[in-house]
């Protein structure tokens, strides 16, 4: 069938059950296992952007391979970005309005690299959650949770020259969606990065340690492969935990490989 | 060869809204300045639906060629040309922003604009390109666009209008299917 004569169903309609979405991932997941362990499929290491489980992507998603080009001048280089366009308050959620907002404090921190282990340095990163009742300050998020009047879940930050972030916030709650029948996202927290070269932009979701909607939510499980889902998620780090204020999580983000020729005084750190 | 393995992508999801737009975020140059042009066109999915929910970033040389390295972007201070810029589309799925024509920088290219998307729905980020129309012997001998069949060529391809705007369409999937690229 042509994508156009697919039956679709609106990412609103929620007709699906969770078994069924869940036997559709099923499937898919077995078909990658049995093929890569027949050597007839590489390990993926991005999602599918084919993947039916996640109905609005069903007609979103591009039917034609991804051409192939080498990047050009203009790819080999990304916007920049400094303190005029980010201060440094703005990496602490917790301090936007005028009480504490609602939830667990924590601190998640960590480094933005290349795909060379080099660290992306000065550079943009964007962060937006829903509150610890799972609800978005967006006007389409219609959950019937408690808007938190001390927390909008909005953050910037520049890395700094080891590649390291870091931010203050409320840890997240899950929310429901309209997929299929009572969908619910695993608690995440939004990522925009830049890296060096425009070629390595990236937007991911965040997740924490032993969700347990994890295997019922096919946006994380649009990823086959497991070891490429576990990077994904977070870590709980004591060492990053302070006393009696926040608890703490670290995620590393590798960017793909930059193009650009590196001189070896800039690689001085790696 | 890369060392390490990158990071998967997700979805930008529907609640982006609040969070990554800003404040002239689509005006690269500001309105109405001399020199400025229109970049336009809708998006749309493989039933020709307009998609409300999509952002889109331009990345490109200024007039001369030239690629700029300056701070400022978020701030947009009126008169530094960053060469960035973010557009969210509307709830009719069409996007606008406002710079300039982007110069050759590399002799015998031809010049084009990056351009990244992302939606709800589409579970990665996509690259693509859009040329300008002008000069069709640069075009037909570009490393890209040559090596495409014709048919689909015309996807990265701007159409100039009467006051000089861009008018460049994204069809996600189906007929006439955006070309999107992949550098790895
Ligand atoms: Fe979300």
């Amino acid at each position: 069938m042509t994508p156009s004569e697919q039956p679709v169903v609106s990412s609103d309609a929620a007709a699906n059950t969770q078994a069924e979405i869940s036997e559709d991932m099923r499937v898919i997941h077995s078909a990658y296992e049995t093929g890569k362990a027949a050597g007839s499929l590489s390990e993926e290491t991005q999602p599918r952007i084919d993947f039916p489980p996640y109905r609005s992507s069903i007609l979103r998603h591009p039917t034609k391979d991804l051409r192939h080009t080498d990047p050009e001048t203009i790819e080999l280089w990304s916007p920049a970005f400094g303190h005029r366009d980010v201060h440094k308050l703005e990496s602490d959620l917790t301090i936007q309005h005028n009480g504490d907002p609602l939830g667990e404090r924590m601190i998640v921190r960590g480094r933005v690299l290349d795909g060379d282990g080099r660290p992306v340095r000065n550079q943009l990163v964007e962060v937006w959650q829903a509150n610890s009742a799972g609800r978005y300050i967006h006007k389409r998020d219609q959950h019937p949770a408690p808007i938190d009047p001390n927390f909008t879940g909005v953050g910037r930050c520049l890395t700094g020259d080891d590649g390291s972030y870091e931010f203050i916030t409320i840890k997240p709650g899950p929310y429901p969606w309209k997929n299929h029948h009572n969908a619910w996202r695993p608690a995440h927290i939004h990522f925009s990065l830049f890296g060096t070269d425009f070629t390595q932009r990236m937007i991911t979701q965040m997740y924490f340690p032993g969700d347990p909607l994890f295997a019922l939510d096919p946006i994380y499980q649009s990823i086959t492969d497991q070891k490429a889902r576990d990077r994904l998620v977070a870590q709980y780090d004591h060492d990053v935990t302070q006393h009696e204020w926040a608890t703490g999580y670290t995620w590393d983000i590798v960017l793909s490989g930059s193009n650009r020729t590196w001189m070896d005084t800039e690689e001085d750190d790696k | 060869m890369s060392k390490l393995i990158a990071t998967p992508g997700q979805t930008v999801g529907p609640f982006y809204g609040y969070a990554l737009p800003f404040p002239k975020d689509s005006e690269l140059v500001p309105p109405g300045q001399g020199g400025s042009i229109r970049v336009h066109g809708t998006v749309t999915d493989g039933r020709g639906q307009p998609i409300p929910d999509c952002l889109l970033e331009i990345w490109q040389a200024d007039e001369h060629g030239v690629i700029a390295q300056r701070t400022g972007s978020l701030t947009r201070d009126g008169h530094t040309f960053t060469g960035w810029g973010r557009a969210a589309v509307d709830d009719d799925g069409h996007y606008t922003f406002t710079t300039v024509n982007p110069g050759v920088t590399e002799e015998g290219k031809a010049p084009f604009i990056a351009v990244v998307v992302f939606a709800r729905g589409l579970l990665n980020k996509l690259h693509t390109r859009v040329y300008l129309p002008e000069n069709p012997e640069r075009l037909a001998v570009d490393g890209l666009l040559s090596d495409l069949p014709a048919e689909r060529r015309g996807t990265l391809i701007a159409e100039r209008e009467e006051d000089g705007s861009l008018l460049w369409n994204i069809r996600l999937q189906g007929e006439n299917e955006t070309v999107f690229l992949d550098f790895s």
